[in-house]
């Protein structure tokens, strides 16, 4: 039903977007929670410059990548001499370049739940013996997990969408950093392959359909699971 | 063992005293005279500013030292004005979050105590406000504490609940070998749970003491607020009379009252709460009268409160015991009581409590 270039387009943009999710979960939860629970000095910069790939044009944000990530940028000469990492021009650049986009949105869909978890009840875990870390997994995390359920796919779309920084710092290398809209991109601009380019449209809209049912049906059971503990 | 100070804003919280190491000591004040950030500041939800806080031998705060152990390792029960049950938990799993393995043999006995065997497998949202203070309850004991600290756990409830969750609370004071320290602003609920009273007004102990012995204080009447008219008084059940549903105790000295039937056996003990508006005075013992309850006694002090002109507060000793009586000025004086003098005293209304 689908040729193998759509397949390979498929299978590079869910791994591309799976990692970025991936890759972001860990430090987007601590960020959230740092915002959430703490007051400290910068944390009004620290919050702008989260919102930063929400606003700016994504090319933007993949220059950026490319003079920090890039062989020649700071942070990626040290990434190639230390562990040989190359990552522009590579899934993996694409997998950065999409979680960079996808997280504000994580980060703001945790720290809106993680500000509803009442911390009173995180006073009363540790009167009941439990330490930091006990009450946060056991307590703050469990509680939280709608809107974590609601980051992770609202990132996951983010990351799967995502095409000016991507092809800005992974570049468009067919079978390597060539998802979805990036082969719909490559078809739209050679003539002929009107035919093609709406297939990949249509196979786009289908992918994007079924994760925001996946993403409704997992909110409203996480709902229904916590209404029906509030009888 | 309590020293402590702390600042918060303009409201200045300064503590000094030493509490019972059994019993139930309640910390009795209005609310904002400090008494919750006293219990706090003990459960190690707060830091004091300096200060020394001890339990038995063991230091839990001592600034000078730069002691301050963290709330989860203090080992203390706190049970909290909202229940604060862990929602995504089971009755059952709340129960057995900070269950020590020590106490996992006395799960069933503390779940029968509290009358929550029905509700394990439920979750907190659906129950009510008394079973969910009961789970509560029964989570802190679980720990094993050293010592409970309950915060209001009667606040919000409605009559017959409140009354329900106080006879629990009355009954584990009772059962479990735990001291208990309770806040609350309600006379009603202290005069029948407390052993060791500490009054707190704007931040300051003003006094602590026994209860029964407070509750004598001419002086403190003020600041006791609604506690103004009780005393604290023990008796035993000596027998009970089916035919009249009547239950007869004996006092410390021997003399008898009789109080409606009470569904409990033989030589048990209660607590009596007598309020000192319901104390008449008569200088011989009256005949033909329908007041069941006379008790000989001796008028041990007359004192006058400063906001009523018109009352005068009478001490009277019943063999050990003390009984308060209050009568207007003009009876005082028409009748001619004087300390030392032998009186009748007649009571109208007994409320008891099975506390030993």
């Amino acid at each position: 039903m689908l040729s193998e270039v759509e397949w390979q387009a498929i299978a590079i943009s869910l791994k591309v977007a799976g990692s970025a999710v991936g890759w972001i979960m860990l430090p987007g939860v601590a960020i959230a929670w740092l915002l959430a629970r703490h007051e400290f000095r910068g944390k009004t910069l620290l919050d702008s410059l989260l919102h930063l790939p929400l606003v700016l044009p994504p090319v933007v944000v993949g220059y950026l990548l490319l003079i920090s990530l890039g062989r020649q940028g700071w942070l990626g000469q040290w990434l190639d001499s230390l562990f040989g990492i190359t990552l522009p021009f590579t899934w993996q650049g694409a997998a950065i370049a999409g979680g960079v986009m996808a997280f504000p949105l994580l980060v703001q869909a945790v720290r809106l739940s993680l500000e509803a978890v009442d911390p009173k009840l995180e006073a009363a875990a540790s009167t009941l013996g439990a330490g930091r870390w006990r009450v946060f997994f056991t307590v703050t995390l469990p509680l939280t997990v709608p809107g974590l359920l609601t980051g992770t796919v609202l990132a996951f779309a983010r990351a799967l969408s995502e095409f000016g920084a991507t092809i800005t710092f992974a570049s468009n290398i067919p079978g390597q950093t060539r998802t979805l809209p990036l082969a719909l991109y490559t078809l739209i601009q050679s003539p002929g392959k009107e035919a093609a380019a709406a297939r990949l449209c249509v196979i786009s809209i289908v992918i994007a359909m079924l994760s925001l049912v996946i993403s409704q049906w997992l909110s409203r059971h996480a709902r229904r699971r916590l209404r029906e503990r509030d009888g | 063992m309590l020293d402590v100070d702390k600042r918060l804003g303009d409201f200045t919280l300064k503590a000094s005293m030493t509490l019972p190491a059994n019993g139930v000591s309640a910390l009795f004040g209005v609310s904002g005279s400090g008494k919750t950030s006293l219990l706090r500041l003990i459960a190690g939800l707060d830091d004091p500013d300096a200060g020394v806080i001890r339990i038995g031998t063991q230091t839990l705060v001592d600034s000078r030292r730069g002691i301050c152990v963290p709330a989860h390792r203090r080992h203390l029960g706190v049970v909290f004005q909202e229940a604060r049950l862990f929602p995504h938990y089971r009755v059952r799993g709340n129960l057995s979050y900070g269950m020590r393995p020590a106490a996992r043999a006395r799960f069933d006995s503390i779940v029968e105590l509290l009358g929550i065997e029905a509700l394990l497998d439920r979750f907190p949202g659906t129950l009510s406000g008394g079973e969910a203070r009961r789970v509560a309850i029964g989570r802190a004991l679980l720990t094993e504490p050293r010592l409970l600290l309950m915060d209001e756990p009667l606040t919000g409830l409605d009559g017959a609940r409140k009354q329900e969750l106080m006879d629990y609370i009355v009954r584990l004071a009772r059962d479990i070998d735990i001291p208990i320290v309770y806040v609350s602003h309600d006379p009603d609920e202290l005069a029948a749970i407390a052993d060791y009273l500490v009054l707190m007004e704007h931040g300051r102990v003003i006094d602590h003491g026994r209860l029964d012995q407070l509750l004598m204080r001419f002086e403190l009447t003020e600041y006791l607020g609604g506690f103004d008219a009780v005393s604290v008084v023990t008796a035993t059940i000596v027998a009970h009379d089916d035919d009249y549903a009547l239950t007869q105790l004996s006092l410390a000295d021997g003399q008898r009252l009789i109080l409606p039937i009470v569904n409990e056996p033989v030589g048990t003990p209660l607590r009596l709460r007598i309020p000192a508006r319901d104390v008449a005075l008569a200088l011989s013992p009256p005949e033909h009268i329908s007041y069941r309850n006379k008790l000989d006694a001796v008028i041990e002090r007359v004192g006058t409160l400063d906001r009523r002109r018109s009352a005068v507060e009478v001490s009277l000793r019943i063999g050990s015991q003390v009984l308060r009586a209050r009568l207007t000025r003009k009876s005082h004086d028409e009748m001619g009581l004087k300390e030392g003098m032998p009186v009748v005293a007649l009571l109208r209304s007994v409320a008891f409590d099975t506390r030993r």
